[in-house]
């Protein structure tokens, strides 16, 4: 793991501007899980777009890896208060992922292995906030922190970013996720402090 | 490796906060399975922003407690019914002292 020293910390952009009100800065990468992590074969692995009209975009494992990737360097910010800064990450832009996909629904529900949820307005998924990631600091991501694949939305608090990703339903109406109906935000912007469902 | 569950003892304290009786010791049934056994021996995920309790039989969630700074969000929907145990001076035995509710005597 890069550790910097002080003194390069202290000419950096002021760590504290990056840290969201409520949060601590740690250096390793806590692993959270509500329940068991499932181990998905990537022969068996699929990622799909369920559109309202009933319409399926799926990608095979090898068709995800295929596509134009990007590498974004990010601050994550998760919700029992710690924020980890400059994380690097390799997946593809859901941008990538919507071009072909007709839709006009305002909201997402994404569904993982394992049966996770959590939702978002579609346009946070969109203009380059959002990847599906594979990848963490060079190295395949591990499944404790979502791998084969997890969502990546870095903008809001990180139980958005579902681990073990299996797919996107677009929605017409706003359907609440896993945290989202036991008592979290529905949003989730760290900047606003949105942990609960009355902030 | 370090389990990445406890066992449900890990609800007492929590609930303990919200019921007068200890739900720990509970039996629950889960709605998913129908498997019947101590709240104690679900399984309990505390490593989240929650804690979550799993049925040890098929792993689908029985209870989800939430604390906020403020109120406790608590779902059962994962659980068909708990059965908690209550010492001997419940509505029975008042029933048993003063004729059965709404007899006519």
């Amino acid at each position: 793991m890069t550790t910097f020293t002080r003194g390069f910390r202290g000419r950096r952009r002021g760590e504290d501007d990056r840290l969201p009100p409520g949060q601590y800065l740690t250096e390793d990468f806590p692993v959270l899980s509500a329940g068991p992590t499932p181990h998905v074969p990537l022969d068996r692995w699929e990622f799909t777009i369920d559109t309202e009209a009933g319409q399926t975009h799926r990608w095979t494992w090898p068709e995800l890896t295929a596509l134009p990737y990007e590498e974004p360097a990010v601050d994550i910010h998760c919700v029992t208060s710690w924020s980890k800064l400059g994380t690097t990450w390799r997946g593809v832009s859901l941008d990538v992922l919507f071009e072909d996909v007709e839709s006009t629904a305002d909201y997402a529900l994404v569904h993982s292995y394992g049966g996770y949820t959590t939702n978002l307005p579609l346009d946070d998924l969109l203009d380059g906030k959002a990847w599906i990631a594979y990848r963490y600091e060079g190295e395949d991501l591990t499944p404790s922190h979502g791998g084969p694949a997890r969502l990546l939305v870095p903008h809001l608090y990180f139980w958005k970013s579902a681990k073990w990703v299996r797919g996107i339903r677009l929605l017409t109406e706003d359907w609440p996720g896993f945290w989202e109906t036991a008592g979290y935000h529905n949003y989730g912007d760290p900047w606003r402090e949105q942990r609960y469902a009355d902030d | 490796m370090q389990a990445d569950h406890l066992d449900g003892n890990a609800l007492a304290g929590p609930l303990a906060e919200i019921f007068a009786a200890d739900v720990s010791v509970a039996v629950s049934r889960c709605a998913a399975c129908g498997l019947t056994g101590p709240v104690a021996s679900l399984h309990v995920y505390d490593r989240a922003p929650g804690l979550v309790a799993r049925c040890p039989g098929c792993e689908e969630v029985v209870l989800r407690l939430v604390r906020s700074p403020d109120a406790a969000w608590l779902d059962l929907r994962g659980a068909v019914t708990l059965r908690i145990p209550l010492g001997g001076a419940g509505p029975g035995a008042v029933a048993s002292a003063g004729g059965e509710p709404g007899a006519d005597r």
